[in-house]
C-alpha cells in the first residue's frame, strides 16, 4: 500500500490505546518518547486521517496499583539507575493525550471533528512540517482548543500549540500574527486570556 | 491606487456609513476630505471621508491598555482588538446602476449593503465625477491628497450667482483670479470686476514674494482696464483703456439708499432725497448743496415737509459724495457707456479705484454701474423674448464685487441692485460673484441663491454656519471645512460640481503656471523663466 509506506517514512511516536470523539490517548513505543506539547500528530485509517494537538503526557508504573520507588540513593547519576535496573524501562509506560482538531477524508482538510472517533491501536505519527504547515493554513482549530476542557490551562495549550506550529513555517512571527490577530477576534469578551495567550506566544 | 481601506459595517442615508478599517490600512493615512469608492452588490458609490474615528472591541482596552511597547502585541491588536473607522458620506452613484451608466454619477437614494469593500477612489473615479479639462471644464485644483485634477464646468457656474469666502488671507484674491481666468476661457460670459484693491488688473500681490501676473498681463486683448484714479495707475505702471469719471447728476437717489449705512443717513433723510430729487430733477445733488440756509430755503424744506436737522444729515451725507475726487459737475466722458460697449465686444473689464479704497466710493460706483447695466440687460432681454430672437439677447455677465456684506446685508439687500441681482437677474443673463470674509453679514435670502459656493477656512460659527445653511450633510461639511489648512485649500459645493469637494487651487503666480493658463503661448513664458534666473 502505497499510503502506509508513506505513513511509514513519518517519525511514529506511539499506538491509540484510548479513544473518543473529541480526543485519543496514545502509549509511545519507547519511554520518554513522548511527542511534545502542543504539537500536530495524526492517526487514522484509509478511510480518514484524524488531526490532533497533544494536550498532555503522563509516566507512570505499568501497573496501576504499583508506585514506583526511590532507588538512587547509592548512584552517582540518573542513568546509573537504569543502567542498574533495566527491568524499569519495561515496568513503566509514557503516555499522551491528544485533542483531535480536524481530519482529512479524499484529500481534502477539515478543521473540524471528525464523523468517527479513532480506532484503538491505530498508529500516531508526528506530522511533518509540510502537514503542519498545510493545517496551519486556518486557524479554526483555535476555536476547538479554547473550548476544550482539560487539565491543562487551555492558554498554555494554545499558546504551545501555535509556538510550535509557527516553527515549521518560513516566517514564525507572520504566522503567530495572524494567529493573535484570530484569536483577538475569537476572546473579544475575555480580554485577560487574550493578554495570557499573547505574553506566552510573543516573538 | 486602488487600495482597499475597509468593509461597510452599518450606517444611513441620512448619516452616512460606517466602514470598519483593514488592519492594513493605516488610520494615520485617513484624511477627512478624502475620495472613496464603495463596492456595492450591485452600484458603485462615490463618497467622502468626513470623519474618522478609533474604535475597540472591548471597552476594558480603554480601561487597561496592552503592552504596546511590544511590537507583536502592538501588531495583533492593531485591526482586530482596537481598530479605526471611518465616516463616510456616499454622495453619488457611479456605476452598476443602469442610468448611472448612461447619465453619468446620480445622487444617491440607497446605500451600499453590509461588508461591502471600501477603495481609495482612483482617478478615473474622480475624472467620471468631475470631469476632464475640455472646452467647457476648467482645472482649478486638486482634491486634497491627491493628484487628479478637479475640474469646474464653467458653463454652468456662470448660470447662478455664485460666492467666494474665507477669512482675510486664506487666498480668496488667487482664487477669483483662477476662476476669472477660467471664464474669460471656457464660458461665453463676459466679467465686470469692481477691483477694490487693484488685484485683478495689472498685477496682484502675493505675501512674501514678488507681484503676480494679473488678467491685463496674461490676456492682453481681452481685458480693458478702468480706473477711478488715473494717477495711481499710472504710478503703478499698468496701462489703462479708461478713466471712470461720475458726473453729480449721474447719481440718483438709488444710489444713495445703499449707502445709508456708509454715510450715517438717517430714514427720513433717505425719504427726503427722493423729495429734493423730484423736486431738482437731474440736477439734484448739486441744488441740494448750494441750498443756503436762507428764508428761502427754510420756505422750501417747509414745502417739502423736510426737518431740518434730516437735511443737515443729508447735506452731511452728500458733501461725502462730492468730495470724492472722481466725482465731477460735469465729467467730459460718459465711462458708464464706454464700460457697457467694452462688455458688449466681449471684452472683460477690471475697474480698478486706485486710491479710493473707501467704501462709501466702492458701493457708490459699483452701484451706479450695475444699476445702469440692469437697466440695459433688462430691457435687452425682454426685447429678446418679446421677439423670440435668440440672438438679440446679451452676452451672460458675471459682475464680482468685493466686501460683499456691505452690499448685501439684511438691511440693504433688499433696495440695492445686487440684491435684485442676486435674485432675479439669472433671468437676464447677469449673475453675481461675491467675494466676502463675513458671509454672514449677508441677507440669507441671498445666500440661498447663491448657486456654487467656494469657501475657505473660516472659524467664526456664525460665518460657517450662513455659508453651509441649506446644504444636506452639512455637519460633515463643517467638520471638513473646520479642518482646511490657513492657506491654499478651499471647499467647493453646489450648482456647478455633482458633490461637495476639499480642494487646492491650482499653482498661480510661477511662470509655468502662466504658461498653462494661456495654452500655445510659449515664447512669452520662456522670456519668463529667463527672466526669473537673472
Amino acid at each position: 500500500m502505497v499510503k502506509e509506506s508513506k505513513m511509514a517514512e513519518m517519525q511514529r511516536v506511539g499506538e491509540v490505546i484510548e479513544a473518543s470523539t473529541t480526543d485519543f490517548v496514545a502509549q509511545c513505543y519507547e519511554l520518554y518518547q513522548i511527542p511534545p506539547l502542543g504539537s500536530l500528530v495524526k492517526t487514522g485509517d484509509l478511510n480518514a486521517e484524524l488531526y490532533a494537538v497533544v494536550c498532555n503526557a503522563a509516566t507512570t508504573s505499568l501497573e496501576p496499583g504499583r508506585r514506583p520507588i526511590a532507588r538512587g540513593k547509592d548512584e552517582t547519576s540518573e542513568e546509573e539507575i537504569y543502567r542498574s535496573s533495566p527491568q524499569l524501562m519495561k515496568l513503566l509506560k509514557s503516555e499522551f493525550g491528544a485533542l483531535v482538531v480536524g481530519h482529512k477524508k479524499d484529500a481534502k482538510l477539515y478543521h473540524h471533528l471528525p464523523p468517527q472517533p479513532a480506532r484503538i491501536h491505530s498508529f500516531v505519527y508526528q506530522c511533518t512540517p509540510a502537514e503542519v504547515t498545510e493545517f496551519g493554513q486556518s486557524f479554526d482549530f483555535l476555536n476547538i482548543l479554547l473550548n476544550a476542557r482539560l487539565t491543562v490551562p487551555t492558554e498554555e495549550l494554545v499558546a504551545a500549540s501555535l509556538r510550535q506550529m509557527s516553527q515549521a513555517h518560513q516566517d514564525p512571527r507572520v504566522f503567530l500574527v495572524a494567529a493573535g490577530k484570530e484569536l483577538a477576534i475569537l476572546l473579544s469578551g475575555n480580554l485577560n486570556q487574550l493578554k495570557a495567550i499573547l505574553g506566552r506566544i510573543r516573538q | 491606487m486602488n487600495e482597499r481601506l475597509g468593509i461597510v459595517v452599518s450606517g444611513s442615508l441620512t448619516k452616512g456609513v460606517e466602514v470598519k478599517l483593514d488592519s492594513s490600512a493605516s488610520i494615520e493615512d485617513m484624511v477627512v476630505g478624502r475620495f472613496v469608492t464603495i463596492e456595492g452588490q450591485k452600484r458603485r458609490f462615490f463618497g467622502m471621508i468626513n470623519d474618522v474615528s478609533l474604535g475597540v472591541i472591548d471597552q476594558k482596552l480603554t480601561v487597561t491598555p496592552p503592552d504596546t511597547a511590544d511590537p507583536f502585541i502592538a501588531e495583533v491588536l492593531a485591526g482586530t482588538s482596537t481598530f479605526g473607522t471611518l465616516h463616510v458620506s456616499p454622495s453619488l452613484v457611479i456605476g452598476g446602476d443602469a442610468i448611472a451608466i448612461l447619465e453619468g454619477p446620480q445622487p444617491v437614494k440607497t446605500v451600499p449593503s453590509h461588508f461591502s469593500v471600501v477603495k481609495l477612489a482612483t482617478q478615473q473615479d474622480v475624472e467620471l465625477v468631475f470631469g476632464t479639462e475640455d472646452e467647457k471644464r476648467f482645472f482649478i485644483g486638486n482634491p486634497l491628497d491627491m493628484e487628479v485634477k478637479l475640474c469646474l464646468d464653467l458653463e454652468e457656474f456662470v448660470k447662478r450667482s455664485n460666492g467666494i469666502f474665507g477669512k482675510s488671507g486664506t487666498g480668496k484674491t488667487f482664487l477669483t483670479r483662477i476662476l476669472l481666468i477660467g471664464m474669460l476661457q471656457k464660458s461665453q460670459a463676459v466679467n465686470l470686476v469692481f477691483d477694490m484693491h487693484n488685484e485683478y488688473g495689472w498685477a496682484g500681490t502675493r505675501e512674501g514674494g514678488p507681484p503676480v501676473k494679473a488678467l491685463k498681463q496674461l490676456f492682453q486683448s481681452r481685458v480693458a482696464v478702468f480706473t477711478l484714479d488715473e494717477e495711481n495707475s499710472r504710478h503703478r505702471g499698468v496701462s489703462t483703456d479708461g478713466v471712470v469719471r461720475i458726473g453729480h447728476d449721474e447719481i440718483e437717489p438709488e444710489d444713495i439708499v445703499s449707502l445709508r449705512q456708509t454715510l450715517n443717513l438717517t430714514e427720513p433723510a433717505v425719504e427726503a432725497v427722493y423729495q429734493v430729487h423730484r423736486k431738482f430733477g437731474k440736477n439734484w445733488l448739486q441744488n441740494t448743496l448750494d441750498l443756503k440756509d436762507s428764508e428761502e430755503g427754510r420756505e422750501l424744506l417747509k414745502e417739502l415737509n423736510i426737518h431740518e436737522s434730516t437735511f443737515q444729515n443729508l447735506r452731511r451725507g452728500l458733501a461725502t459724495i462730492r468730495r470724492l475726487p472722481f466725482t465731477e459737475p460735469n465729467p467730459p466722458t460718459n465711462a458708464v457707456k464706454a464700460i457697457l460697449e467694452h462688455l458688449d465686444r466681449g471684452t472683460n473689464v477690471v475697474l480698478e479705484f486706485g486710491r479710493y479704497r473707501d467704501i462709501t466710493a466702492y458701493i457708490l460706483v459699483a452701484n451706479m454701474l450695475s444699476r445702469r447695466i440692469y437697466t440695459q440687460y433688462q430691457s435687452r432681454m425682454e426685447k429678446a423674448t418679446a421677439t423670440a430672437k435668440d440672438n438679440l439677447k446679451p452676452r451672460p455677465l458675471v459682475i464680482t464685487i468685493e466686501e460683499a456684506h456691505k452690499f448685501l446685508n439684511p438691511e440693504v439687500a433688499s433696495q440695492t441692485i445686487f440684491g435684485t441681482i442676486a435674485r432675479e437677474m439669472r433671468k437676464y443673463n447677469v449673475t453675481l460673484l461675491v467675494i466676502d470674509q463675513r458671509p454672514s453679514g449677508i441677507d440669507s435670502e441671498v445666500m440661498s441663491q447663491l448657486g456654487t459656493k467656494i469657501t475657505c477656512l473660516m472659524d467664526n460659527d456664525r460665518d460657517i454656519d450662513s455659508v453651509l445653511a441649506g446644504v444636506s450633510g452639512r455637519s460633515e461639511l463643517k467638520s471638513v471645512l473646520a479642518k482646511l489648512a490657513a492657506k491654499q485649500q478651499a471647499l467647493i459645493f453646489g450648482h456647478a460640481v455633482p458633490m461637495p469637494v476639499a480642494f487646492q487651487p491650482r499653482e498661480y503666480g510661477s511662470a509655468e503656471s502662466y504658461r498653462d493658463f494661456i495654452p500655445g503661448d510659449k515664447a512669452e513664458t520662456e522670456k519668463d523663466i529667463e527672466e526669473l534666473w537673472e
